[in-house]
Order: structure tokens, then sequence, then C-alpha cells
């Protein structure tokens, strides 16, 4: 050991610390190399998402339009009287309000919570120049809504920036007049739902993927290479089109007067009066997103095909198992890493398909991603917009940290 | 997969149904990007086969789809076609518009993507990398987070953040703009979205590369930099090409991003097809839809033949 140590380069340094220093040299030219790369992703991937993020419990559209009744809040804890002072504070805000033109903004941030709030800030800003005190009677009388607690309640809890309120509305919870969190009535609740159907549709485009993946993986795996090269351009070519014009040939296939509408009709198994809807529903998202997803699990079950040797099964075989236990106990537990990693993938993308379902899903056959989609084109809630992605990344991080640890992220292969 | 001669009438009902089962998903699998392409020649404005063309009547075929993509937008759409239609054309047709932003934005983002992509797995590939894993999977998170949620973020990051840009109307002069509704922005998004294509594919090439062949030429007297461009570039070339086919058909597949912060003069091919089918579905759109079939026969073809030149460049021969 002694000698060991004592060993020197030529130029006399230590042969221990010279190999260190080495090593310290190669991993910085590797970081190096890494390095742009890097910076790039994290500055125009990794810090949007970061934002998005945020933007889920950050919202000052009600904050900071509204400084005087913010002071009166934070003055002022919860329970107490909503008193001439707190009217005082609106009147000055809703003056500034009108100046500045951004009723309509902190309008929309109470709306969030109370629906129809929205045109009591813009109408009432309209009056505001005009008001002269007492306050609490001049608000009251342009609308009785001012009066309502629960309005303040909103405004209490919104004049704070940061809020799990968006949160509680994406589990289709709410907070109640007396601030407590309650769940919403049953009629309203649409999230946890549309999560759950997600899950689910996204579950069982992945076993038909699986089971239409795997006669088609097994017979290029055992065939003659000449043939399954030819056969796996089949699998390629849908793999290389685009989306949409896969999408746009589903809905000219399904559609009621498309074409396997028209041959069922003409083969006589369906009457011409009883068309099959396919389309604009669950069915349609299912067929089309399958077919979209089907060569990712088909890829990564032939390369596991291809290494699994045949002389196990032929071995099962002379040992006296019939070709189904042969199957059944000796091959299908070969294929499970392929099983795993195309299943896995599969469920990891169709949980945040958006197209598909969003040109042939109508109303049933919607997912997670359409929602948030609306909320951010449509109703621009995109505070809303944002917490239900963080719930959705959530769930799909964990399905890529399952996936990591059963298939390795760098074992992962295009074609 | 050949039968052996000792099946037993079970098992030879089972091995037919088996392959007929196969072609039966082989259909599922090619039926709906073949069908696009005779309905896209379709004389009348239906969805499916009419009786003439089922009976190969040359009157139940026309071309007045694929008219109709040409003319769409332009000023003078009766003109004789001269050269003053086509000039009329390259500048007002929608398609045609359209079309030039796919690519002009599909090359940029696959030239960032794959430069910067292809230097990066250089470095994952060496031994010596620290931190590989986890770098590995920030690199591959554009891939596998939901594309709705990358769009949101980047409309909220990219409405932001304001950038100098060159502006020439009248003077050149430098502007401070947002990055969503301008070219560079699209076109950082798409690079971002590619770059895990690249990193898969030029990955797994370098690690089939024989590191001794980098001091093979070292010993002969080659700099690294020349090692690199005489030695590891040409050996790595098909992997960094088809990583770069791969990027580049992110970019020109992807219509989300492109409606979440493309301005109105940055749409795409992909946009225009998503506005065709939402408002009112036309078989114009399938006239496109055959064109994009036909684009993408000839990346899969390029592909291919680049893994079998890699494969054969790097001694594996298919067998």
């Amino acid at each position: 050991m002694t000698e060991t140590a004592s060993l020197t380069t030529s130029d006399g340094k230590p042969l221990k610390a010279a190999l260190a220093a080495s090593l310290a040299t190669r991993r910085k030219k590797a970081l190096l190399l890494v390095a742009p790369l890097l910076l790039f992703v994290l500055v125009t991937f990794i810090v949007p998402i970061g934002q998005m993020l945020f933007q889920s419990v950050h919202n000052d559209g009600f904050s900071s339009t509204a400084p005087t009744l913010q002071a009166w809040f934070k003055d002022h804890p919860e329970g107490s009287d909503i008193d001439e002072s707190a009217y005082a504070a609106l009147a000055a805000d809703l003056k500034q309000m009108k100046a500045d033109r951004t009723a309509g903004v902190a309008g929309t941030r109470i709306n969030y919570d109370i629906s129809g709030t929205q045109s009591l800030f813009t109408s009432t800003a309209r009056k505001a120049d005009t008001m002269k005190p007492p306050y609490k009677d001049a608000i009251l009388a342009t609308s009785d809504k001012w009066g309502d607690p629960n309005v303040w309640r909103a405004m209490r809890d919104a004049s704070s920036p940061y809020t799990i309120d968006f949160f509680l509305n994406a589990v289709d919870m709410t907070r109640a007049s007396d601030g407590h969190i309650v769940a919403v009535p049953s009629d309203q609740a649409v999230y946890k739902k549309l999560f759950w159907r997600t899950i689910v549709m996204s579950a069982e485009i992945t076993v038909l993927c699986l089971l239409l993946g795997f006669p088609i993986a097994f017979l290029l795996a055992n065939i003659p290479m000449r043939h399954a090269m030819l056969l796996m351009i089949l699998v390629l070519l849908p793999f290389w089109t685009s989306l949409l014009v896969r999408t746009t040939s589903w809905m000219v296939l399904l559609q009621q007067q498309g074409v396997i509408n028209d041959l069922l009709v003409w083969l006589g198994i369906i009457d011409n009066g009883h068309r099959l809807e396919m389309m604009y529903n669950e069915t349609g998202t299912i067929i089309a997103m399958t077919h979209i997803l089907l060569p990712f699990t088909i890829l990564p079950l032939y390369s596991v095909m291809k290494t699994i040797p045949p002389s196990y099964v032929r071995a099962a075989r002379s040992l006296g198992a019939t070709s189904w236990t042969a199957f059944r106990r000796v091959y299908l537990p070969q294929t499970l890493p392929g099983l795993g990693a195309g299943g896995l993938l599969v469920f990891i993308l169709a949980m945040g398909y958006y197209i598909t379902p969003a040109l042939v899903g109508g109303a049933d056959g919607q997912m997670i991603s359409n929602m948030i989609a609306f909320h951010m084109q449509k109703s621009l809630n995109w505070s809303l917009a944002a917490a239900l992605s963080t719930i959705l990344l959530v769930i799909v991080m964990i399905f890529f940290w399952i996936y990591d640890r059963i298939v390795g992220i760098d074992k992962m292969k295009l074609g | 997969m050949a039968l052996p001669v000792y099946a037993s009438p079970l098992e030879r009902t089972w091995h037919y149904s088996y392959l007929t089962i196969c072609a039966l998903i082989f259909l599922f699998l090619m039926a709906p990007i073949l069908i696009v392409i005779p309905l896209s020649f379709n004389a009348q404005p239906y969805f499916t086969f009419t009786t003439e063309m089922l009976h190969f009547d040359p009157n139940g075929y026309s071309l007045r789809w694929y008219d109709q993509l040409i003319t769409f937008g332009m000023q003078h759409p009766e003109a004789p076609r001269d050269w003053s239609f086509w000039m009329d054309f390259w500048e007002n047709a929608t398609w045609m518009q359209v079309a030039k932003n796919s690519v002009i934005i599909g090359i940029s983002a696959t030239v960032l993507a794959t430069v910067l992509g292809t230097i990066a797995a250089l470095g994952l590939t060496r031994p010596e990398m620290p931190y590989r894993k986890q770098i590995t999977a920030v690199l591959i998170s554009p891939m596998i987070v939901p594309i709705i949620i990358s769009a949101t973020g980047m409309f909220f990051f990219y409405s932001w953040v304001r950038l100098p840009m060159l502006s020439f109307d009248g003077g050149v002069h430098i502007e401070f703009a947002r990055l969503a509704g301008s070219y560079a922005g699209i076109i950082l998004a798409h690079a971002a979205l590619g770059i895990p294509f690249v990193i898969i594919t030029v990955t797994a090439t370098l690690s089939g590369f024989d590191q001794s062949l980098v001091r093979a030429a070292a010993s002969l007297g080659a700099n690294p930099r020349t090692a690199f461009f005489r030695v590891v570039m040409p050996l790595i070339m098909p992997g960094v090409v088809s990583g770069a086919l791969f990027a580049f058909v992110t970019s020109f597949d992807e219509v989300v991003a492109v409606l979440f912060i493309a301005g109105h003069d940055q749409q795409t091919i992909p946009r225009q097809m998503w506005n065709g089918i939402r408002e009112q579905i036309s078989p114009a759109i399938l006239a496109v839809a055959t064109i994009l079939v036909a684009v993408s026969i000839l990346l899969l073809a390029t592909v291919e033949l680049l893994r079998r030149r890699s494969e054969r460049l790097r001694g594996v021969t298919p067998s």
C-alpha cells in the first residue's frame, strides 16, 4: 500500500492526485459540451414550465388593482364587521380602477370564485367618481350584491396574490361562505371525473395497443429479416405520417356517411337507417388514438422479442408442454420488459393527448388536455388551467419515474 | 414462421387464423393512410366513394380539390396559368404561405436542435460525464411532458419575455418585441420539442461507436479537431441526419404550440389544416393530406436508407 501511495508521475506529482486532476478536467470537458443545450432547454422549456407552476398558485388580478382594500383586509382580521371604512376603501379602489381601466381585471379574478361578479365591478366602477360618503349606502345603492358576505370573503381571499384556491377548484372543491373547504355540488363537479376518464381512456388505449401490437411484433420477430424489413415499413409509415392527416383519415372513415358505414351497409351488416355513430364520442377517440399510438408498442416489443432465443420454447415443448403452456409459461414472461416499456410509453403519451380528442372526441370523448385548452383559450381562467396542468404533470411524472425505474430513460429508442 | 409438417389440424387452424389476424391489424394500420389518396381525387364534395369512383368511371375523379388548394387565397384565381398566375400563387395563395412558414420554422428549429443536440450527445456519451441520468431526464422531458402543458407554459413565458429584435419598417432599428407572435418564439419552442429526438438517436449511434478509432487517429497525429471532423463525424452522420429528420417532422407536424404562441403571420400547414377541419371540412383537406403522406413516404425512405448505411458503416450486416 505504501508503495502505491508513493508512486509519482514523471514531473513528481503523486499519481493519485494527477489522475484525479485529469479526471476532473475530462468531467469538465464533458459538462462543457452538454452545457449549451442544457442552458437552451432550461430557458426555452423548463423555465416556462416553472412559470406555469407559479401561475397556478399566483394571481394578482385583484391584489394589484385593489391596494386600499388589501390594506384594510390586513388590518381587519377575518370575521370583522364590514363597516363604513371597508366600503370607503372599496370606493377608493373602484375610483382608481376606473382611472386605470382595471375594473375588468379585478372583476375577472373575483368572478372565478363567484360567477356574475365581473359586471358588478365594471358597472360600479363606472359610477365610482360621483360617489360621496357615506360610501356604504352609495355602493349598496348601485347593487345590493355588494352586501353579500360571499363577495367580501372572495375579495379577502383574492387580496393575497398567492392562493391554493385554483387547486381546490381543480379537484372540485370550493370555499363555503364561512371559509371552510367543501366539495362543490355534484352537478358542478367536472374535473375529478374528467381526470378519472382520462386515466381510464388511456388505460383502455394502452390495453388495445398491447393486444394489437403483440401479434404484429411476434410476427416481425419470427419471420426472415428480409420480409420483416418490408412489413416494418407498414408499421413505420403511420409513425411518420402527420398526426393531423391520420386524425382526418379517421374522421373520413368513421363518420356516419363515411367509408366504414357505407361498407357495412353495402355488406348488409347494418341497416341504412341505423348507421353506427363512431365519431364525436369516446369510441372515435379510442379508435383513432389506438391507431396513432400502436407503433409505440410494436417497436419496443419487437426489439425485446428479437432477443428471445427460440430454443426455450422448443425445450418446453420437448418436455411435454402444450404450445399454449409453452407460450404462457415460457415465452410470455420473457416479453414482459417489452410489454412494460411499450405499455407505459403509450399510457404516458395518451394521458396528454389533445389534438385527436379535440377533433374526433365530441362531448364525451374529451380528455383533461381539452379542458386545459378550454380554460386557456375560451374561459381565460389561466390560473385554473395552470392548476389542472400541474396535476396532470404530476401524474405523468409519476409514470415517467416508473418508466425510468423499469426501462431506463437512456434505453429509449426510436424506429 | 413456417408450419412444421407434423402440425396438428388444430395448430394448422390456429396458424392460419393468426396470420389472418395479423393481416387485419396491418389493414388497420395502413387503411387510414391509404384511404385519403383516392378520396382526394373525388369529383364530388363527399368523403366516401361515389358509384362512379367504384366503377372507375373517369368522370368520378377530378383534380378539383388540388385546384382549390392552389387558388385558395389568390388575388386572381381565374387568371390564365401564365407566369403572373404563378407569381400570384407564390405571393398570396394561403397554402403556399403556410407551407413557406412550415419550411422556414421547421428548418431553423431543426438546425438549432441538431447542432446543440449533437454536441450535447457527444458529452453525454463520455464515460466520465457527471449527473448523466439527471441531465438526460431534463433533456428528454420535452418529449414526455404533455404538449398542452408545454404550450401553456410557453404561452405564459413567451408572452412575458421581451427580446431585442431587428425591425425593418422603413429603416432598420432594434425594438423590444414579445417572443410570442414572432418567428423567433415559435422556432425556439419547436427546437426545444425536437431536441429529445436528436439526443436519443445520436446517443444511440454514439453508444455503438468504437472509441479506439479516435485514439488511432490521435496516434497517427490528428489533433482532436481533425479527429472529430475526419473520423467521428462521418461515422455518426447517419444518426445525426435521422435525428434531424425526427426533429424536422416534430416541428412540421406540431400544431398546439403554434395555436398558443404563434401570431397571424406564423401559421403553418398543420395549423391551417386544424382550421379547415374545425370549421368546414372539405375534401381539399384530403388533397393536403395526400401530399403530406407523399412527404412522409419520402422521409421514411430517407431514414431507412440512412439506418442501413449506418449499420453497414459500423460493420453490422443486416442478417
